[in-house]
Protein backbone atom coordinates (compact mmCIF):
# COMPACT_ATOMS: atom_id res chain seq x y z
CA UNK A 1 0.00 0.00 0.00
CA UNK A 2 2.86 2.36 0.66
CA UNK A 3 6.48 2.32 -0.30
CA UNK A 4 9.49 4.10 1.06
CA UNK A 5 9.33 6.66 -1.73
CA UNK A 6 6.13 8.15 -0.30
CA UNK A 7 7.65 8.96 3.07
CA UNK A 8 8.27 12.65 3.75
CA UNK A 9 11.78 13.74 4.58
CA UNK A 10 11.16 14.81 8.14
CA UNK A 11 10.03 11.29 8.95
CA UNK A 12 12.68 9.49 6.88
CA UNK A 13 15.48 11.00 8.94
CA UNK A 14 14.52 9.60 12.38
CA UNK A 15 13.57 6.27 10.84
CA UNK A 16 16.97 6.03 9.14
CA UNK A 17 18.78 7.08 12.32
CA UNK A 18 16.92 4.54 14.44
CA UNK A 19 17.57 1.79 11.88
CA UNK A 20 21.30 2.53 11.76
CA UNK A 21 21.57 2.79 15.54
CA UNK A 22 19.66 -0.41 16.21
CA UNK A 23 21.54 -2.42 13.59
CA UNK A 24 24.89 -1.22 14.92
CA UNK A 25 23.94 -2.16 18.49
CA UNK A 26 22.85 -5.61 17.33
CA UNK A 27 26.12 -6.11 15.45
CA UNK A 28 28.10 -5.08 18.54
CA UNK A 29 26.11 -7.53 20.68
CA UNK A 30 26.72 -10.41 18.26
CA UNK A 31 30.41 -9.48 18.09
CA UNK A 32 30.54 -9.65 21.88
CA UNK A 33 28.86 -13.06 21.73
CA UNK A 34 31.63 -14.25 19.43
CA UNK A 35 34.69 -12.57 20.89
CA UNK A 36 34.35 -12.55 24.68
CA UNK A 37 36.19 -15.26 26.59
CA UNK A 38 33.94 -16.99 29.11
CA UNK A 39 30.25 -17.82 28.95
CA UNK A 40 29.39 -15.47 31.81
CA UNK A 41 30.85 -12.58 29.83
CA UNK A 42 29.33 -13.71 26.55
CA UNK A 43 25.76 -13.68 27.83
CA UNK A 44 25.85 -9.90 28.28
CA UNK A 45 25.89 -9.36 24.52
CA UNK A 46 22.48 -10.90 23.75
CA UNK A 47 20.96 -10.00 27.10
CA UNK A 48 21.62 -6.26 26.95
CA UNK A 49 22.79 -5.16 23.51
CA UNK A 50 20.38 -7.15 21.42
CA UNK A 51 17.45 -6.09 23.60
CA UNK A 52 18.39 -2.42 23.12
CA UNK A 53 18.88 -2.88 19.36
CA UNK A 54 15.54 -4.64 19.05
CA UNK A 55 13.92 -1.70 20.85
CA UNK A 56 15.48 0.75 18.38
CA UNK A 57 14.40 -1.26 15.33
CA UNK A 58 10.86 -1.68 16.64
CA UNK A 59 10.65 2.06 17.32
CA UNK A 60 11.82 2.71 13.74
CA UNK A 61 9.13 0.37 12.43
CA UNK A 62 6.50 2.10 14.55
CA UNK A 63 7.47 5.59 13.32
CA UNK A 64 7.64 4.39 9.72
CA UNK A 65 4.22 2.75 9.61
CA UNK A 66 2.59 5.57 11.58
CA UNK A 67 3.75 8.18 9.06
CA UNK A 68 3.35 6.00 5.95
CA UNK A 69 -0.23 4.99 6.72
CA UNK A 70 -1.30 8.30 8.33
CA UNK A 71 -2.69 6.55 11.38
CA UNK A 72 -1.38 5.38 14.71
CA UNK A 73 0.37 2.04 14.21
CA UNK A 74 1.82 0.92 17.53
CA UNK A 75 1.29 -2.82 17.52
CA UNK A 76 5.05 -3.32 17.52
CA UNK A 77 4.73 -2.49 21.22
CA UNK A 78 3.53 -6.09 21.64
CA UNK A 79 6.89 -7.42 20.46
CA UNK A 80 8.78 -4.79 22.47
CA UNK A 81 6.97 -5.71 25.72
CA UNK A 82 7.43 -9.38 24.93
CA UNK A 83 11.18 -8.93 24.47
CA UNK A 84 11.47 -6.79 27.60
CA UNK A 85 9.68 -9.51 29.58
CA UNK A 86 11.38 -12.56 28.13
CA UNK A 87 15.00 -11.50 27.60
CA UNK A 88 15.84 -11.38 31.35
CA UNK A 89 14.03 -14.69 31.86
CA UNK A 90 16.05 -16.36 29.11
CA UNK A 91 19.32 -14.87 30.39
CA UNK A 92 18.63 -15.90 33.97
CA UNK A 93 17.60 -19.43 33.05
CA UNK A 94 20.64 -19.93 30.85
CA UNK A 95 22.94 -18.56 33.53
CA UNK A 96 21.44 -20.84 36.16
CA UNK A 97 21.88 -23.79 33.82
CA UNK A 98 25.49 -22.79 33.23
CA UNK A 99 26.16 -22.43 36.97
CA UNK A 100 24.61 -25.85 37.67
CA UNK A 101 26.58 -27.48 34.89
CA UNK A 102 29.85 -25.88 36.01
CA UNK A 103 29.23 -26.91 39.61
CA UNK A 104 28.34 -30.44 38.56
CA UNK A 105 31.47 -30.66 36.43
CA UNK A 106 33.56 -29.35 39.37
CA UNK A 107 35.06 -26.61 37.27
CA UNK A 108 36.40 -24.17 39.81
CA UNK A 109 38.22 -21.90 37.44
CA UNK A 110 35.49 -20.23 35.38
CA UNK A 111 32.95 -17.47 35.77
CA UNK A 112 30.64 -17.69 38.75
CA UNK A 113 32.73 -20.33 40.47
CA UNK A 114 35.87 -18.24 40.16
CA UNK A 115 37.47 -17.30 43.46
CA UNK A 116 35.53 -19.89 45.42
CA UNK A 117 32.41 -17.76 45.87
CA UNK A 118 30.11 -20.63 45.00
CA UNK A 119 32.66 -23.33 45.57
CA UNK A 120 31.22 -26.71 46.45
CA UNK A 121 33.89 -28.12 48.71
CA UNK A 122 33.64 -31.70 49.88
CA UNK A 123 32.94 -31.03 53.56
CA UNK A 124 30.23 -28.40 52.93
CA UNK A 125 28.24 -30.20 50.28
CA UNK A 126 25.08 -31.69 51.65
CA UNK A 127 25.69 -30.58 55.20
CA UNK A 128 22.59 -29.14 56.86
CA UNK A 129 22.89 -25.57 58.12
CA UNK A 130 23.61 -25.16 61.78
CA UNK A 131 20.84 -23.51 63.72
CA UNK B 1 15.61 11.72 1.19
CA UNK B 2 14.37 8.29 0.22
CA UNK B 3 17.87 7.36 -0.85
CA UNK B 4 18.96 8.00 2.74
CA UNK B 5 16.25 5.67 3.99
CA UNK B 6 17.22 3.07 1.40
CA UNK B 7 20.84 3.31 2.48
CA UNK B 8 19.84 2.96 6.14
CA UNK B 9 17.66 -0.07 5.38
CA UNK B 10 20.48 -1.69 3.41
CA UNK B 11 22.92 -1.03 6.24
CA UNK B 12 20.49 -2.47 8.78
CA UNK B 13 19.98 -5.60 6.65
CA UNK B 14 23.74 -6.09 6.27
CA UNK B 15 24.32 -5.58 10.01
CA UNK B 16 21.58 -7.99 11.09
CA UNK B 17 22.77 -10.61 8.60
CA UNK B 18 26.37 -10.20 9.83
CA UNK B 19 25.10 -10.63 13.40
CA UNK B 20 23.34 -13.83 12.32
CA UNK B 21 26.59 -15.07 10.76
CA UNK B 22 28.48 -14.35 14.00
CA UNK B 23 25.82 -16.20 16.00
CA UNK B 24 26.08 -19.15 13.62
CA UNK B 25 29.86 -19.17 14.11
CA UNK B 26 29.42 -19.24 17.89
CA UNK B 27 26.81 -21.99 17.41
CA UNK B 28 29.39 -24.05 15.49
CA UNK B 29 32.47 -23.47 17.64
CA UNK B 30 30.79 -23.06 21.03
CA UNK B 31 32.81 -25.02 23.55
CA UNK B 32 29.91 -25.94 25.83
CA UNK B 33 26.24 -26.74 25.37
CA UNK B 34 24.92 -23.58 27.01
CA UNK B 35 27.06 -21.53 24.63
CA UNK B 36 25.26 -23.16 21.75
CA UNK B 37 21.85 -22.55 23.30
CA UNK B 38 22.72 -18.89 23.85
CA UNK B 39 23.87 -18.55 20.24
CA UNK B 40 20.66 -20.20 19.04
CA UNK B 41 18.57 -17.79 21.12
CA UNK B 42 20.44 -14.82 19.65
CA UNK B 43 19.95 -16.30 16.19
CA UNK B 44 16.18 -16.45 16.75
CA UNK B 45 16.21 -12.84 17.95
CA UNK B 46 18.20 -11.69 14.92
CA UNK B 47 15.82 -13.54 12.59
CA UNK B 48 12.90 -11.71 14.22
CA UNK B 49 14.68 -8.36 13.72
CA UNK B 50 15.39 -9.31 10.10
CA UNK B 51 11.64 -9.75 9.60
CA UNK B 52 11.05 -6.30 11.16
CA UNK B 53 13.58 -4.63 8.84
CA UNK B 54 12.13 -6.43 5.80
CA UNK B 55 8.70 -5.17 6.84
CA UNK B 56 10.02 -1.60 6.78
CA UNK B 57 11.70 -2.27 3.43
CA UNK B 58 8.62 -3.60 1.64
CA UNK B 59 6.06 -1.56 3.56
CA UNK B 60 3.71 -4.39 4.49
CA UNK B 61 2.37 -5.51 7.84
CA UNK B 62 2.72 -9.22 7.01
CA UNK B 63 6.25 -9.36 8.39
CA UNK B 64 5.00 -8.20 11.78
CA UNK B 65 3.10 -11.45 12.24
CA UNK B 66 6.17 -13.39 11.12
CA UNK B 67 8.17 -11.52 13.75
CA UNK B 68 5.63 -12.30 16.50
CA UNK B 69 5.64 -16.01 15.61
CA UNK B 70 9.45 -16.15 15.48
CA UNK B 71 9.75 -14.39 18.85
CA UNK B 72 7.25 -16.74 20.52
CA UNK B 73 8.75 -19.95 19.14
CA UNK B 74 12.29 -18.77 19.91
CA UNK B 75 11.45 -17.95 23.52
CA UNK B 76 9.71 -21.25 24.17
CA UNK B 77 12.42 -23.33 22.52
CA UNK B 78 15.19 -21.53 24.37
CA UNK B 79 13.43 -21.99 27.68
CA UNK B 80 12.91 -25.71 27.00
CA UNK B 81 16.55 -26.16 26.01
CA UNK B 82 17.78 -24.30 29.10
CA UNK B 83 15.53 -26.41 31.31
CA UNK B 84 16.88 -29.53 29.67
CA UNK B 85 20.43 -28.36 30.25
CA UNK B 86 19.76 -27.69 33.92
CA UNK B 87 18.08 -30.91 34.98
CA UNK B 88 18.23 -33.27 32.05
CA UNK B 89 14.49 -33.21 31.46
CA UNK B 90 12.06 -30.55 30.32
CA UNK B 91 8.93 -31.36 32.33
CA UNK B 92 9.56 -32.77 35.75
Amino acid sequence: MSGIEQLPGWAALPVALLLVLGATIILVGALGLLRLRTFYQRIHGPAIAVTLGAGCLLLASMVYFTVAQSRLVIHEIIIAVFILLTAPVVAMTLMRAAVYRDLRARRGDVGATEGGVYSLSEDEAGEPPKS
Amino acid sequence: METLLELAIGYALVCVLAAMVLCALRLLIGPSAHDRVLALDTLWMCGMLLAIVLGVRFGTQVYFEVAILVALVGFVSTLALAKFLMRGEVIE
